[in-house]
């Protein structure tokens, strides 16, 4: 049900963009001005929320540790999973948002019975892992491999990343290897969240539609470049317009182009205000991003207000009898 | 006894087609079973510490006689708290759901209760944060899976804030780190505005503040219990100690959860500080007015915790030490390692410990002066400063448990390892998926270890009992060691229910059973009065 | 046991315990989420384990007609898990004639075809008295949960009680774990 909301928002969206393809009257407004507004509002709104993070302090220092802590010189520290320099943190928040390494923990062997007692065996958890990194990088490179149409003349690497990305070399235009890991990995994070119980069991709406929103994305873009194929000097003459603010729109790019623009401005509206800020969000993470010097360099919380305490004079007032008797020396006899 | 449903005919074993419809969890309302949830917090605790609305009630009642606009009071709780830390208000937003965390949680694995999932705890929260703070939620409610505050969300916030040990295993796992840990000590802040508090956390708080400790021991019994274990010490080692109380001018203080003053096995941790400090000749101190290491003021709020660890650098001052040795403990040492020097620090009227057997400086202790008793330990056995008779423990088959403080919010994995394997021949590590950073909980932390949620504490305890249970059919393992005074507390339930035969030791009870003492007799038995191997019916 | 339906439960072993541990744990009505039957790792689902491992043993004692005294320990460990898992004493031990109704439906017709009724009976009547041998095994688990609340008690206040002279007069053992022993 939450899943057949998502999908609803997501067809009434493709429709009002085939609409707005469709009439040609309304191209300037879809093609020129949705995307100004969806840029601003993103790139605004994602400021917005970091600063919004930024403003709240971090009163503790509270990394969560997942190694050997630095302690005696004899005891191998373990300088990325309980860092205590930057370098380390650097390396731990590297491994982190490139490689996804808490993720990764999940796949550590598991012993399971088996026929003759109990077996090492691989884990049956590290397809998150892999769906998750295979969608993220793709997408990236999806990203990246867009850029081409921002730019004049296009960047050698830039070139390069497109002629790695297409080296399998079936088809014409060729096949972006991306493209098909793309599909592959939002898929199947879509099916895990239909078909996996568990996960099933904590999805919201919000979980679906930003994925089927990208697949309507990605959907678009295959459709676009592989089988309705759109004229992509309109396509670059538009997009360099709107780059350099000389926006320009040509006559005929077809409906298919408006869809594929209109659910992106979708998803930079929608960026800000949703969970993908986790984007943002895991550079700031005080658990992963604070250096684990704890008993070494003193943190400071900026609102550490005075507590009410019950200090030793009150504690020996009311003792002090007791604490003689037994032999316990006090500070007034 | 709860109300107890007549089944229908047939349904007891019945056994095709019982699928009940999976409800959305916020459809489920909550439900206090017996034996499942610790007692209320008194009033009189709650107002020793002047906590606001203090009130008598039970979770059982209906109406929980809540102050009147009590939901004003948890929005602007919950609006202060997202002003103040940031983890809260990210750990609010970036959670994508993805379900890495959901099956790490001891208490999910034992129950199978889907709002044990860390994610979905998270959510009691988040729900109630979504509805009031952002847009999504005041405009599309339940669709952006917003709901409002009432009393069953309320209710709810406390049955399961009460069933989170704070122990951050889902934490490693979230690829944002998302730490449960914090949220629980958000949730339970706020409802401690509202004086929901439970009994085993406030009667140890209230008597803390107050008397010094958890157990409210007064100066004098305290001194007298110590005595009483020196008596004991000089019934097997023909040695008597000599330990001082309060001593201005003492090198070190040593701190150390009240738990070992007591309880069985503590205790006997706390013999092994004694033998290990006379035979050293340390220039120590204990104190009265410190003495306590845990912090039971940490489930309850920052500010309490705060106002709890306040003692043990004050108390430093006042006697004129130079530095602190903290005893064994876990969730102590999270306050002491990530809290306590940013509460009530810079300690600068201290300096930076160095052992005086062997002149290690502590360098990872400079700014909070303050050196773990395993880090002081392995450091004097990797100089070679103690005697040791490891044999005196052959008849141990010894794992290790990690307690979740120590390893997942300090990172003490090898010094107790070290520690251990010096004075005990057989060492068996548990499986690796259970261990370290990864280590299960004992399903009591957190100020769970009560006796009338004895079952919760069963089924929480599970995973990690079912892992000892698997080295004690593998290897033999009877003795389960740890370093923390709630496991000790905790783990003899645990284990005569679940692995009837595995006994549960301190670290030190190990060490000073191994020590062998400058002019001590020879040892017929342990520390616990129990014939040594080899030593039989000597007496 | 007859040979031909030990033939049959032979047979069909691997659909009757699966089906078996699916009425097991659709007796977890709050495991929307599949955990306990789709987690594989005995120290992440350990629950799940149990159940798997107990009915797979159990199901082969059965058809070697093992004693009760051989059943123990596997009826001791699952047993042990739903005692503290809030069912009811009645739902708790109720696991063992699930059975029953599983090789009901799933041998049902071969049961018709070759008239084993007899043993049939025969094999019902031994899980009835599994099902009262597990009931005192649950009722000792019940007995142990509150003796360990009053153990606890007495560790946690081990020092008061010595200081008192109480301790003197309670041997030692007593505070030990006592196996629970049934009269068998």
């Amino acid at each position: 049900m939450k899943a057949f909301y998502s999908f609803l928002a997501v067809i009434v969206l493709i429709l009002v963009a085939i609409i707005g393809g469709s009439i040609a009257n309304l191209h300037f407004f879809f093609g020129i001005i949705i995307p100004y507004v969806a840029f601003v509002l993103f790139v605004g709104g994602f400021i917005y929320r970091i600063i919004k993070w930024g403003r709240s302090p971090v009163p503790y220092r509270i990394p969560t540790t997942c190694g050997q802590q630095k302690s005696l010189p004899w005891i191998k520290q373990a300088k990325i999973e309980n860092p205590t320099s930057a370098l380390g943190v650097i390396v731990r928040m590297a491994s982190e948002v490139l490689l996804f390494r808490s993720l990764f923990r999940n796949t550590k062997t598991e012993l399971r019975e088996g026929e003759n007692g109990p077996q090492l065996a691989y884990g049956s958890a590290k397809w998150l892992w892999l769906g998750s990194l295979a969608f993220h990088w793709s997408f990236l490179i999806i990203v990246i491999r867009h850029l081409r149409f921002f730019l004049e003349p296009i960047p050698v690497a830039l070139q390069m990343v497109d002629s790695v990305d297409s080296m399998l070399q079936i088809g014409l235009p060729q096949i972006y290897i991306t493209d098909l890991l793309f599909l592959a990995a939002i898929t199947f994070l879509f099916l895990r969240r239909v078909c996996v119980p568990r996960i099933k069991y904590i999805s919201l709406p919000a979980d679906y539609f930003p994925l089927l929103l990208i697949f309507g994305i990605a959907v678009s873009g295959i459709l676009m470049r592989y089988f309705d194929k759109v004229d992509l000097i309109s396509v670059k003459e538009l997009a360099l317009g709107i780059a350099t603010l000389h926006p320009v729109l040509p006559s005929d790019i077809g409906a298919i182009f408006y869809v594929h623009l209109f659910l992106i401005c979708c998803l930079f509206v929608y960026f800000p205000t949703s969970k993908l800020m986790h984007m943002g969000g895991i550079f700031m993470s005080p658990t992963r991003n604070m250096i684990s010097n704890n008993r070494m360099v003193r943190h400071i919380n900026p609102w550490n207000h005075a507590v009410e305490v019950h200090s030793y004079a009150e504690y020996e007032d009311e003792f002090r009898e007791k604490m003689k008797k037994a032999g316990i020396p006090v500070e007034k006899e | 006894m709860a109300k107890y449903k007549l089944p229908k005919p047939g349904e007891l074993s019945s056994s095709i087609n019982y699928n009940p419809p999976a409800k959305d969890w916020m459809d489920i309302p909550v439900e206090f079973k017996p034996a499942t949830y610790p007692a209320a917090a008194k009033e009189k605790d709650l107002l020793t510490v002047g906590f606001p609305n203090a009130h008598q009630w039970t979770p059982e009642d209906e109406d929980w006689n809540l102050p009147d606009g009590w939901e004003d009071t948890v929005i602007k709780g919950i609006e202060e708290r997202l002003s103040k830390y940031r983890s809260f208000k990210l750990f609010m937003d970036v959670c994508v759901r993805c379900g890495a965390c959901a099956d790490k949680c001891h208490f999910y694995i034992g129950t199978g209760d889907p709002k044990n999932m860390p994610v979905v705890r998270a959510e009691l929260l988040r729900s109630v944060y979504k509805r009031y703070f952002t847009k999504a939620g005041k405009v599309l409610g339940r669709l952006a899976g917003a709901r409002d505050l009432d009393a069953d969300v309320l209710k709810e916030w406390w049955y399961y804030f009460f069933q989170c040990t704070e122990c951050r295993r889902c934490s490693v796992f979230c690829p944002y780190g998302i730490d449960t840990a914090e949220l629980t000590i958000m949730g339970r802040e706020l409802l401690n505005l509202l004086g929901l508090n439970i009994n085993w956390i406030a009667g140890p708080v209230a008597a803390c503040y107050s008397k010094g400790n958890h157990l409210g021991i007064e100066p004098h019994a305290l001194k007298s219990n110590i005595e009483l274990m020196i008596d004991d010490i000089e019934d097997i080692t023909g040695i008597r100690v000599n330990p001082t109380f309060n001593r201005k001018g003492a090198e070190i203080l040593f701190v150390t959860p009240s738990g070992d003053y007591m309880g069985e096995p503590g205790i006997y941790t706390c013999m092994g500080y004694l033998m290990l400090f006379h035979e050293l000749g340390l220039d120590y101190t204990w104190s009265t007015y410190a003495s306590e290491g845990g912090n039971f003021g940490f489930f309850t709020s920052n500010d309490m915790a705060k106002r709890l660890n306040s003692k043990i650098y004050a108390e430093a001052k006042r006697l004129g030490v130079k530095w602190i040795l903290g005893g064994e403990c876990g969730h102590m040492w999270r306050v002491l390692n990530q809290y306590m020097d940013t509460w009530n620090g810079p300690a600068d009227f201290l300096e930076v410990p160095v052992s005086p057997i062997t002149g290690t400086r502590f360098e990872n202790a400079k700014s909070t002066k303050m050196v773990h008793i395993t880090e002081f330990t392995a450091d004097l056995i990797k100089h070679n400063k103690l005697k040791l008779d490891p044999t005196r423990n052959d008849h141990l088959r010894v794992t290790f448990h990690d307690s979740c403080n120590p390893a997942r919010g300090m990172g003490l994995f090898e010094e107790p390892r070290y520690v251990i394997k010096s004075v005990c021949n057989n060492f068996f590590e548990m499986p690796e998926n259970t261990i370290r950073e990864k280590t299960f909980c004992c399903g009591s932390g957190s100020g769970l270890n009560a006796t009338e949620n004895m079952e919760e504490r069963m089924r929480g305890g599970f995973p990690r009992a079912n892992a000892v249970k698997y080295v004690h059919d593998k290897h033999g393992v009877n003795m389960l060691a740890n370093i923390c005074a709630v496991d000790r507390a905790a783990f003899p339930a645990l284990m005569d229910y679940w692995v009837p035969g595995v006994g549960v030791t301190g670290t030190h009870e190990l060490v000073a059973n191994a020590l062998v003492m400058t002019g001590e007799k020879e040892r017929t038995t342990n520390l616990r009065g129990e014939d040594l191997p080899g030593k039989e019916g000597n007496e | 046991m007859d040979s031909k339906l030990k033939d049959l439960l032979e047979k069909k072993r691997s659909e009757l315990v699966s089906k078996w541990i699916d009425a097991i744990i659709s007796t977890y009505p709050n495991d929307p989420s599949g955990m306990l039957k789709n987690k594989k790792d005995r120290f992440e689902n350990p629950i799940g384990h149990t159940i798997t491992n107990v009915t797979q043993n159990l199901f082969q004692a059965l058809l070697d007609e093992k004693s009760f005294t051989d059943c123990k320990q596997l009826l001791d460990d699952i047993i042990r898990v739903r005692a503290v898992q809030d069912f009811a004493p009645s739902k708790a031990v109720s696991f063992i004639f699930m059975l029953k109704n599983v090789v009901r439906e799933e041998l049902g017709k071969e049961i018709r075809q070759n008239q084993i009724y007899e043993e049939i009976f025969k094999f019902e009547s031994q899980l009835d008295d599994l099902a009262l041998f597990a009931f005192d095994i649950y009722s000792g688990c019940r007995e142990q949960l509150n003796q360990l609340k009053t153990d606890e008690l007495k560790r946690m206040t081990f020092t008061l009680l010595k200081k008192a002279n109480l301790m003197s007069e309670i041997p030692a053992q007593e505070f030990e774990h006592k196996e629970l022993k049934f009269n068998l």
